[in-house]
């Protein structure tokens, strides 16, 4: 591993718990106060969304007298209390809950078996259901688990539910969206502030809106499901602080393989990871996506970005529903400090079979290829095929290897064939596909990510080597147990597309 | 653990585990008897049945019956590495599957961990056409079942038979789910690398009273961390049985 350009300090660690109970804590030295009522004002000028009652508790304006996290603040929240430290178990209101065709009937069995077989859910607009994984598909047991969804959700006439009836033509399907996170950022329902738990581990993306995001079982799930409540433990954070210009070809997947690979696949376990630095920043809310969605990759609950403008923009046009942001206290604990300067990164890949496998894409440059994948909820949104469209772009040359192209939703795979590239002279990411000899991308879901049916577009079915935007390269991930996958960004992905070799996308992008 | 729940419960419980659920476990007081001498050298070869001798079925609900909860297990053990991820405890192309449909259930049972690759692991955790696992105990290393949040995933081990994994830590979402749905005592070592003195096929212990793992083939005795409050929990069989059970939540409705 070359060098890494990191720092380790273990800030304000749980020291003075002690201390906060009892009178101490109910008489804050005035100072203090003040100083959190300040820093709140602040944080409200922010908001774009006026508050709906003129009235609101203490815990919802961040003017409490017990520093927090947003973590901490948004399950104080969503708990009706004013504070509460990491370890405490609270009861959860969920704003949100998503399931999809893999996990729903399994959630709804357990909803009927412990609610009965005429209960209903709790908020028939709270509950989300997507079908993305395992849709174009002759496997029948898959396909009955979708009509599952929809006579469930015809039943209880469940407000979004993203159907698909027409298999052979997705376009036909008008409601259809795809891979689910993708789809519930894409929809609207990703919201600052909130509480949104699916059976899905990558939930964890949505805590690139700042929210409280998080994957359940089917159980879990099905609890939900009947009160809208969960117990959860609430989560210390470790702060991940990323400074510094991002070099031209780096994307968001380079950082957070950057950060799994530093504190490893469990080095997050039961913790909430916080991003935040002018490189944080500066990203878009997609790349910020893909921060977070790899938070369960090193083991976390959760991950968070707190929202700014580039949050507040991007909702602008997808909801109508109020939020409130929350933000960490200054002097908000987090039980460790990672610093990054994000200038002196390198392009990076994660080898089989392991996320935390981590080096650098030069260094691999003698592994021979035997494909790519660009795709999933991780690296199949529109910024993802731009930025690997870019590459093909700067080239001019054709792919070496079949390089599969599966967009995450069908927003984006209409961005493909609509939105022109910059710097093409007006040219769409499918047309420059197309020259550069790709596979024509093919119908949203989740693909071969995970594998699949057997008769899954591009599932890989034989033991090869595979570059791939997707977000885990376990043993069988995607097909074949003796297949190896190399995790890598977009850039990395078309650079090892063009020459059958994991390639450092500088070798194209410079 | 100390709460003694009565057998009722355990028999109450409408997971379809309950039917076999005797057949492989004991209770604290039903101690082994004397370990047979030729189980060492057996230790791969004896089938399920072998078990059997030593609990037979009738029995062990009677002792079960007058004894209360279940806090030793004995049986073969399967022994795993790190980061036991859940794409090699249950692979995505069998996610067709639904636990909560009894069939279906089953036969994740047959397919629990058949995502490990061949080469490292030469000895399947289920044998192919078998339904259930001749082991009643995994012992792994760190991060076990790490991955996605698939509760198919201890519903697959649970299905199979086996009631305990043993192991250094566990991913959050995987532990979560064993004591949400009941199906498998997650179970945490002391000491690390025990994963690395065991082997698959030796016969053990683990009591969840005492807190220790005896490995009798090997002639080795490991101290665990207590299970703590997720114990009763999973013994209900999941947190809805255990709301019930303990009155946070009113008898099932309809």
């Amino acid at each position: 591993m070359a060098a890494s350009p990191l720092t380790a300090t273990r800030s304000a660690v749980f020291s003075k718990k002690c201390e906060l109970g009892g009178s101490i804590s109910s008489s804050p030295p005035p100072l203090v106060a003040h100083r959190c009522r300040k820093h709140s004002l602040n944080k409200i000028l922010a908001v774009m969304a006026p508050s709906r009652t003129p009235q609101r508790p203490p815990s919802t304006t961040g003017s409490v007298k017990h520093a927090m996290t947003m973590t901490e603040k948004i399950l104080a929240r969503a708990s009706e209390r004013s504070q509460l430290e990491p370890g405490e178990n609270v009861w959860v209101n969920v704003d949100v809950l998503m399931t999809h065709d893999v996990c729903g009937p399994g959630t709804i069995g357990i909803f009927k078996r412990e609610f009965g077989e005429n209960a209903k859910v709790w908020d028939r607009e709270k509950v989300v259901i997507i079908p993305d994984h395992y849709i174009f598909t002759s496997d029948e047991r898959a396909n009955r688990n979708v009509d599952i969804l929809r006579d469930f959700c015809l039943e209880q006439n469940i407000k979004y539910f993203y159907d698909i009836k027409d298999l052979g033509n997705f376009k036909a399907n008008p409601d259809y969206k795809g891979v689910c996170h993708v789809a519930l950022a894409q929809e609207g329902h990703c919201r600052p502030g909130e509480v949104l738990l699916g059976t899905d581990s990558h939930t964890c993306n949505a805590g690139a809106f700042g929210q409280f995001s998080s994957g359940i079982g089917n159980t879990d799930a099905g609890f939900v499901m009947g009160t809208g409540k969960l117990l959860l433990k609430v989560p210390p954070t470790l702060r991940f602080i990323l400074d510094g210009e991002m070099p031209s070809y780096l994307l968001a997947k380079d950082l957070i393989l950057q950060i799994i690979g530093e504190i490893t696949v469990a080095g997050a376990t039961y913790k909430s990871m916080e991003f935040l630095g002018s490189t944080v920043e500066s990203l878009s809310m997609e790349e910020r996506m893909t921060l977070c969605n790899m938070v369960v990759e090193a083991g976390g609950k959760n991950g968070v970005v707190p929202a700014d403008k580039t949050t507040f923009k991007y909702l602008e046009d997808k909801t109508s529903v109020e939020y409130q942001p929350v933000y960490s206290d200054e002097n908000a604990r987090f039980i460790q400090d990672y610093k990054f300067d994000v200038s002196k990164l390198e392009p990076l890949v994660a080898k089989p079979h392991s996320p935390d496998n981590r080096a650098l894409a030069r260094e691999c440059k003698d592994v021979k290829i035997d494909r790519v994948y660009i795709g999933s909820c991780t690296g199949g949104k529109t910024e993802d095929f731009m930025a690997a469209a870019k590459v093909f772009l700067a080239s001019g040359k054709k792919v070496k290897v079949p390089t599969f192209l599966v967009p995450a939703t069908q927003k984006v795979w209409m961005d493909l064939y609509g939105l022109p590239v910059p710097g093409s002279g007006g040219k769409t990411c499918s047309q420059i596909f197309e020259e550069a000899g790709c596979d024509t991308p093919t119908s949203p879901s989740c693909g071969a990510c995970l594998g699949g049916p057997r008769d899954t577009y591009a599932r890989m079915n034989e033991p090869q080597v595979c570059v791939s935007t997707t977000n885990r390269n376990f043993h069988g991930r995607m097909g074949h147990k003796d297949g190896q996958i190399y995790l890598a960004s977009p850039y990395t992905a078309a650079a090892s597309a063009l020459t059958g070799f994991v390639t450092d996308p500088r070798e194209f992008l410079q | 653990m100390a709460t003694a729940v009565p057998l009722k419960t355990v028999y109450s419980s409408h997971l379809p585990k309950t039917s076999i659920f005797t057949r492989r476990n004991s209770t604290s007081n039903a101690h082994i008897p004397t370990l047979p001498s030729p189980l060492k050298s057996l230790t791969l070869t004896p089938r399920r049945s072998l078990l059997t001798p030593l609990f037979a079925a009738a029995d062990a609900e009677a002792d079960l019956a007058s004894s209360g909860s279940i806090t030793t297990f004995h049986g073969f053990c399967y022994v795993v590495g790190n980061n036991i991820d859940t794409d090699q405890i249950i692979p995505a192309e069998h996610l067709t599957l639904v636990p909560s449909k009894p069939d279906e259930y089953r036969k994740l049972g047959s397919l629990a961990l058949v995502g490990l690759p061949t080469a490292s692991y030469p000895v399947p955790f289920v044998n192919p056409g078998e339904n259930s696992s001749r082991f009643s105990v995994i012992i792994g290393g760190d991060n076990f079942g790490c991955g996605s949040s698939r509760e198919h995933a201890p519903v697959a081990i649970g299905a199979s038979g086996a009631r305990v994994v043993v192991a250094e830590s566990y991913a959050r979402i995987f532990f979560r789910n064993c004591v949400a749905t009941g199906e498998v005592y997650p179970v945490e070592t002391e000491e690390v690398g025990i994963w690395k003195e065991c082997s698959t096929g030796d016969f053990v212990t683990v009591d969840l009273v005492g807190n220790r793992l005896i490995n009798h083939t090997k002639g080795k005795d490991y101290k665990l961390k207590p299970i703590g409050d997720a114990g009763p929990v999973i013994e209900a069989g999941g947190i809805f049985a255990y709301a019930r059970k303990t009155g946070m939540i009113s008898s099932r409705a309809a």
